[in-house]
């Protein structure tokens, strides 16, 4: 049994902050993070991987510094860490990281042995698209589960998978055939708290590094800015409102007197508000 | 959308590339858009979207086609007078047994087909997980550019689509353009747009295509399907009223005042997206961006800072009133009435004059009545 699991590194975006005056982002001092919703991939590879046995590969593409969380994931419990590493691979848009992944992912079939499971978390907090999950699917043609809460049953033997999967207004239970891509919906389990023998390995062990070249990576032209059919035009903050907002006043003021401002301010404006609110409570 | 955001760069570079398309490529025109069927009815985001298409194929001078996929001829061609009703100029029809249930092999077989044959330069779905799941997999097997969920679409000057969207974990805006690649995909977040009128007796065409697929070409099969329970889910995005807290509350116990003042109010509850880091609130209360996109008449915010993640969530709402410590916070570029004050202090106070008010006419109501 072979899973990979693929992750990204993102700025904990908790702790983003924006520039008042030049609107730019403020990186400095942000801590970088496994994005949160990969570690629901990561923990669901691992308990499978308890119970039926095999390896669990972690695969990133980013800067040197990604190295960080693949030896994370390594300290969760992970057998492996590849790091797909290279300056033709910066400013890719979803399709071009995808073309880059999915050919990382033979690579990885070929050096060690083809996976049954490839995961993802649902999307990442920087990006936020939910793109990248399915896209590998498409590209490698795996069965492709999304939004997946949780694995009912799993035959490695006869290849079959049946998964519970979040759509709109309920849950659809799916059962299909291996290879498959499963992102995984959060809230799925809880990351487990790794050994200490597993923290010792990760510090110690080897991440490989693979640049375009060592991943065989066919085409350079279809990666990274080139391979990227969406451009980003322009990066800005959005524009207040025309209108100002209407400050309450406070100053050596009473709560109450300021919460009796608030509720007329809002009435005032949309007296709809306050008949709807009046006719609810005849209604009791 | 580029996966990595790219920091701001100074014009130049592929972003000021001239956008002159090849010439197979100009053979695309019109904006379709992906209506979600399911279950016997058309996903509000669905006409949401058609409403928005009507604007762009209005600037496009082109029609405006919505693509409906499932089993029941019958279901479906009611489903296509209703598209007609919400603007939908034409309605491209796949009826098979094999789509009677969401799966994104046939699905996306079907919509690639149909792209293929028709070529519209603008394709847009809603961000659903049904939407999401079915756009990466056309887009990629299309090799073409696709924009998650989206907050604003325009057309510029060279008829190229402008998606524009939050980035950097929505503490900026990004407009993004796909060059020299069709169709131009985007998805858009439900309740995002607002709901276009209906008009009763608009007709349109239809086009019916036939998909040359057998269940036994189909390696996923549907067991079942449950349906939630849990009503809050829905209601939190379809309530008139919403009362939000956010990492300015300070505590837990302290949200329980935002609880508070939505139930005197007879609304629903939610938070910013930190607190559902936290745990203080479940996913499914989370407002923003990354959660649910509201539009109720009346949207109080308590210690919400306004990051443009949470603004998007919140903006179609009729009145916004915020309460926050910080006269700088962003929520007061966007809010109609704000209040700088301690929200842990004033909402319990607020919560009493809105229950007096309340009751107050409650008494008098039985006194004019006796």
């Amino acid at each position: 049994m072979h899973i990979v699991v693929c992750i990204k590194q993102v700025p904990d975006s908790a702790q983003i902050r924006v520039h008042p005056v030049t609107n730019t982002i403020m990186r400095q001092g942000v801590p970088s993070i496994i994005n949160p919703y990969d570690l629901f991939a990561l923990e669901e590879a691992l308990r499978l991987r308890d119970k039926v046995g095999g390896q669990v590969t972690v695969l990133t593409m980013g800067p040197p510094m990604a190295e960080d969380s693949l030896r994370k994931a390594l300290a969760y419990g992970a057998d492996r860490a590849v790091l797909l590493t290279d300056r033709h691979f910066a400013g890719s848009d979803t399709l071009a990281t995808t073309y880059a992944l999915a050919n990382a992912i033979k690579k990885v079939s070929e050096t060690w042995r083809p996976p049954e499971i490839v995961f993802t978390g649902k999307q990442t907090i920087d990006g936020d698209t939910a793109q990248v999950g399915p896209g590998i699917a498409k590209r490698l043609n795996l069965n492709q589960l999304t939004y997946v809460s949780r694995i009912a049953s799993f035959d490695r033997v006869a290849g079959g998978i049946t998964v519970e999967r979040r759509a709109e207004g309920g849950v659809q239970v799916l059962a299909t055939r291996l290879p498959v891509l499963i992102t995984m919906l959060e809230d799925s389990n809880e990351i487990r708290r790794g050994t200490m023998a597993d923290a010792l390995r990760a510090a110690r062990a080897e991440v490989v590094k693979w640049s375009a070249q060592d991943a065989d990576i066919p085409e350079l032209a279809l990666c990274g800015l080139r391979g990227s059919p969406t451009v980003v035009k322009k990066v800005f903050a959005p524009p207040a409102r025309a209108e100002k907002a209407q400050q309450i006043p406070v100053t050596d003021r009473s709560w109450a007197d300021m919460a009796a401002d608030v509720m007329q301010a809002i009435f005032t404006r949309r007296p709809g508000i306050e008949s709807d609110l009046l006719q609810r409570a005849e209604g009791y | 959308m580029s996966d990595t955001p790219t920091p701001p760069r100074a014009p130049g570079g592929r972003a000021a590339m001239k956008k002159e398309l090849p010439e197979h490529l100009k053979a695309y025109r019109g904006v379709w858009v992906f209506i979600e069927y399911e279950h016997g009815h058309i996903h509000p985001v669905s006409l949401e979207l058609l409403g928005e298409g009507r604007k762009l194929v209005d600037k496009l001078k082109v029609d405006l086609a919505g693509v409906l996929m499932g089993a029941s001829q019958d279901d479906l061609l009611r489903a296509a007078a209703e598209c007609f009703e919400f603007g939908a100029d034409v309605v491209y029809l796949v009826v098979d047994p094999v789509l009677a249930h969401y799966r994104n092999e046939p699905f996306t077989k079907a919509m690639t087909d149909l792209v293929n044959i028709h070529k519209p330069e603008i394709l847009l779905l809603g961000a659903t997980t049904l939407g999401r799941d079915l756009a990466g997999s056309v887009a990629t097997t299309l090799l073409t550019g696709l924009t998650a969920d989206t907050t604003e679409l325009a057309i510029d000057d060279e008829r190229s689509l402008a998606a524009t969207r939050p980035t950097f974990g929505g503490s900026l805006l990004c407009t993004i353009h796909t060059l020299n690649y069709r169709p131009q995909m985007a998805t858009v977040r439900p309740r995002v747009m607002a709901m276009p009128a209906r008009q009763p007796g608009r007709l349109g065409r239809l086009v019916e295509h036939p998909l040359h697929l057998v269940e036994d070409d189909i390696i996923t099969k549907v067991l079942q399907f449950i349906p939630d329970r849990d009503s809050h889910k829905a209601q939190l995005a379809f309530a008139d009223i919403v009362v939000a807290g956010g990492l300015g509350l300070k505590s837990m116990e302290n949200f329980q005042l935002v609880k508070r003042l939505a139930e005197v109010l007879g609304g629903e509850y939610g938070g910013s997206r930190p607190l559902a880091q936290k745990g203080w609130i479940t996913a499914e209360r989370q407002i923003g961006q990354t959660g649910k996109t509201i539009r109720p008449k009346l949207y109080i915010a308590a210690g919400i800072s306004g990051a443009i993640q949470h603004r998007v969530g919140v903006e179609g709402a009729d009145l916004i009133v915020a309460i926050n410590t910080d006269p700088n916070a962003p929520i007061f570029d966007f809010a109609h009435v704000g209040i700088v004050a301690d929200a842990v202090e004033l909402l319990p106070v607020l919560t009493e004059a809105f229950r007096q008010r309340l009751s107050l006419h409650y008494v008098s109501g039985n006194c004019v009545a006796s």
